[in-house]
């Protein structure tokens, strides 16, 4: 335990160390607003990412409907600030327990199917929220809910971020992640084994959904709308990308994932017509390689940090 | 050993995409620092990824056609326009994302587009906040140029008219032209666009004495529609009005005839597509009539010298997106001059205060809500050929 406390103790200092140098930068003009916007898109990005992660790398789930999940977070926080009228803080709460309370709701049924079965069902139910929405006149319908403050900035997302990177890496640590990952290896031994398989993958699934509620409202509240063409299945594939390009089953992989692609999309916006034609060449060349992906499920740890000698840490 | 083989493609991995990153972000910063003074940058941001990518690259066509016109007759007072784009992969969010990269590392002085309503409402508080005009060509959406206590939000402009605005002239021309007294209704209830023109067709329709029969509803992507047209015969109508996107529609047509609906069938811009008649077939669209803005049919010398114009620099006849984008770059460039200054505060002053201005499909003039007050067509479908019928205003 000793050992754990002080590799997060670590891993909290360096995280101080990476907001305050990018606050610095920021406020010394170095980093320009358009990069600042893909910063808090990045922060973003590796909630989706790393709460996708708990589902699909380590409970060994196949959901590819974390962008409904989104919605719900998007909409309803933006119903909470916009419509109600009450704070920014409370709409992040607010849209957290919808997205988890969905996704228990969803989860119940859906994750006793498997493989392909849960996929296509996901991928469905993804669609289901986001046509839901498109008809419901309160929320703006097909033009999408506008007007929503920007009350995201750097330091919430960031901090956030963290805070959701620490619960996930600590469930997974616990006796309940542990469970997870022995479903993820083998379902049928760990059910001998006398785990409840459909209770931790429903818990996974709910906090994963949850997690992708949270990112919702610091999108919405970012990008001053809810849209429903920013919930559409290629953004739920977007976030599959980076948990599968970073490692399904590693944390730091689908922060890696998250800031990689964000960092090239971002990168290649002054060439807008080569943009997916170098993402896509990337990813190719990626999986060439690294077929299971940039870490397996594998972590970035201070030992793999320590064999390569120097490098830097990224909480 | 095994470690090392790892490590080192992980290294490879990350160093090809290091180097393409890189090199990239390097060309950004250059751009930035070649806009000197000589030059007019305008930003484009455009749907040139993503699903209604055409609409975006057809807008985009148009305005640089513009540039290119204005450019070859020395520019605006000896300056070269210069255009920067951005792509918004047709998503709202990163329509937000294009419009600051725009204004925060090209510097531009106003921006035209995204094509669609949702990006253009993304984009906006972005421009507003560093007081930047931006033209959406294409947005119809009634709501964008308003805020939400009504009044007109000052850097937001169109070039297209608005949704009511069409379900009006195609009611009134049902009912003063068709001369039909019993009109049903098949709506998208999916698109804001398509319930938007039912709704104000019902109102102005049933104002000139008119009755809806019936008002039935259908999802985008369906591709059955026999059952609300069965329901529809039944009410016996003269006609029926179909707001929406030419993919459904033209199946609506195809089976509408099929069951034996032969009375007219009028519709919106969202008909016109050379694939409307292609899938429904040359026949069934005849007595097919929808509101456009414009038509390469169009026999007035200005649309003809605009048509002649597109086609010589792109070598394919222009659609109605393109003309608006076209005509987004005459309103800015006019501005431009009026004003004297690229100040957005003044340019966005200017571009309110266009009146007459000859653009490609007629004369053009703002109100007061910055919608413009332009050319209404009505086309009629004859033997698969769009044929024009009537133009009002402009």
């Amino acid at each position: 335990m000793r050992k754990e406390r002080k590799f997060d103790v670590k891993a909290l200092i360096a995280a101080i160390a990476v907001f305050a140098l990018l606050q610095g930068l920021m406020a010394a003009e170095i980093i320009g607003p358009f990069w600042e916007l893909n910063l808090v898109l990045i922060c973003i990005n590796i909630i989706l990412a790393s709460s996708l992660n708990m589902i699909n790398g380590f409970t060994g789930q196949f959901s590819i409907g974390h962008a409904g999940f989104l919605a719900v977070g998007a909409y309803m926080g933006a119903v909470i600030t916009v419509k109600l009228g009450y704070s920014f803080p409370l709409a992040i709460v607010a849209g957290t327990i919808a997205a988890g309370i969905l996704g228990f709701l969803i989860g119940l049924p859906t994750l006793r199917l498997d493989g392909d079965y849960l996929a296509i069902a996901t991928l469905g139910l993804g669609e289901i929220i986001r046509i839901c929405i498109l008809n419901i006149e309160y929320v703006g319908g097909a033009s999408g809910l506008m007007g929503i403050p920007r009350m995201t900035n750097f330091t919430i997302a960031f901090w956030l971020m963290i805070a959701v990177i620490f619960f996930i890496k600590n469930f997974k640590n616990s006796a309940h992640g542990r469970a997870c990952l022995a479903i993820r290896e083998n379902e049928i031994a760990a059910d001998t084994m006398g785990i409840d398989t459909t209770k931790y993958k429903v818990m996974a699934f709910t906090l994963g959904a949850s997690f992708a509620g949270t990112a919702g409202v610091l999108f919405s509240h970012y990008f001053f709308i809810a849209h429903p063409a920013s919930f559409t299945f290629m953004r739920s594939f977007d976030i599959l990308t980076m948990v599968v390009l970073g490692g399904l089953g590693s944390l730091t992989g689908s922060i890696t994932g998250a800031i990689l692609l964000t960092f090239i999309s971002a990168a290649l916006a002054d060439f807008p017509e080569w943009r997916m034609i170098i993402y896509s060449l990337a990813m190719i060349i990626l999986m060439l390689y690294r077929p299971q992906g940039l870490f397996g499920n594998k972590e970035l740890s201070e030992k793999v940090f320590n064999s390569l000698k120097g490098g830097k840490s990224n909480g | 050993m095994k470690f090392w083989k790892k490590a080192s493609s992980i290294a490879l991995a990350a160093a090809v995409i290091a180097s393409l990153t890189a090199g990239c972000g390097g060309g950004g910063d250059k751009k930035a620092a070649d806009a000197g003074k000589k030059e007019i940058v305008v930003g484009v941001n455009a749907e040139l990824t993503g699903n209604v990518a055409n609409y975006g690259k057809s807008m985009l066509s148009g305005f640089e056609l513009a540039v290119e016109e204005a450019n070859k007759a020395g520019g605006i007072d000896g300056k070269q326009i210069k255009v920067v784009t951005a792509d918004n992969k047709s998503e709202p969010s990163e329509s937000g994302n294009a419009a600051t990269k725009l204004v925060t590392q090209n510097k531009v002085v106003a921006v035209i587009g995204p094509a669609t309503s949702g990006c253009v409402a993304a984009e906006e508080p972005v421009l507003t906040s560093s007081k930047i005009p931006l033209i959406a060509p294409c947005a119809t959406a009634p709501g964008i140029t308003l805020q939400k206590d009504g009044k007109t939000k000052p850097f937001v402009f169109r070039a297209c008219f608005i949704d009511p605005y069409q379900g009006d002239i195609m009611a009134q021309f049902a009912a003063k032209d068709l001369k039909v007294k019993k009109v049903a209704i098949l709506h998208d209830s999916s698109s804001d666009y398509s319930k938007g023109l039912a709704e104000v067709f019902t109102k102005v329709f049933t104002a000139t004495g008119g009755q809806v029969t019936t008002d039935e509803a259908f999802l985008s992507k369906d591709v059955d529609f026999k059952a609300s047209l069965t329901k529809i015969k039944g009410t016996n109508p003269e006609a029926i009005y179909v707001p929406g996107y030419y993919e459904e529609v033209s199946k609506i047509i195809k089976q509408a005839r099929e069951i034996g609906l032969t009375c007219p069938m009028l519709g919106s811009d969202g008909w016109d597509s050379p694939k409307l008649v292609e899938v429904a077939g040359k026949e069934a669209c005849n007595k097919g009539y929808f509101t456009n803005a414009y038509t390469a049919e169009d026999k007035d010398p200005a649309v003809q010298k605009y048509v002649k114009a597109y086609q010589a620099k792109f070598n394919k006849v222009p659609d109605v997106f393109s003309m608006q984008g076209y005509n987004a770059g005459l309103i800015l460039f006019n501005a431009i001059k009026t004003a004297k200054t690229t100040d957005g505060t003044k340019l966005a002053e200017a571009i309110a205060k266009t009146k007459d201005l000859q653009v490609a499909n007629g004369k053009l003039t703002y109100d007061e809500k910055h919608n413009p007050i332009t050319t209404a067509l009505i086309i009629e479908l004859k033997d698969g050929k769009m044929t024009l019928n009537k133009k009002i205003g402009g």
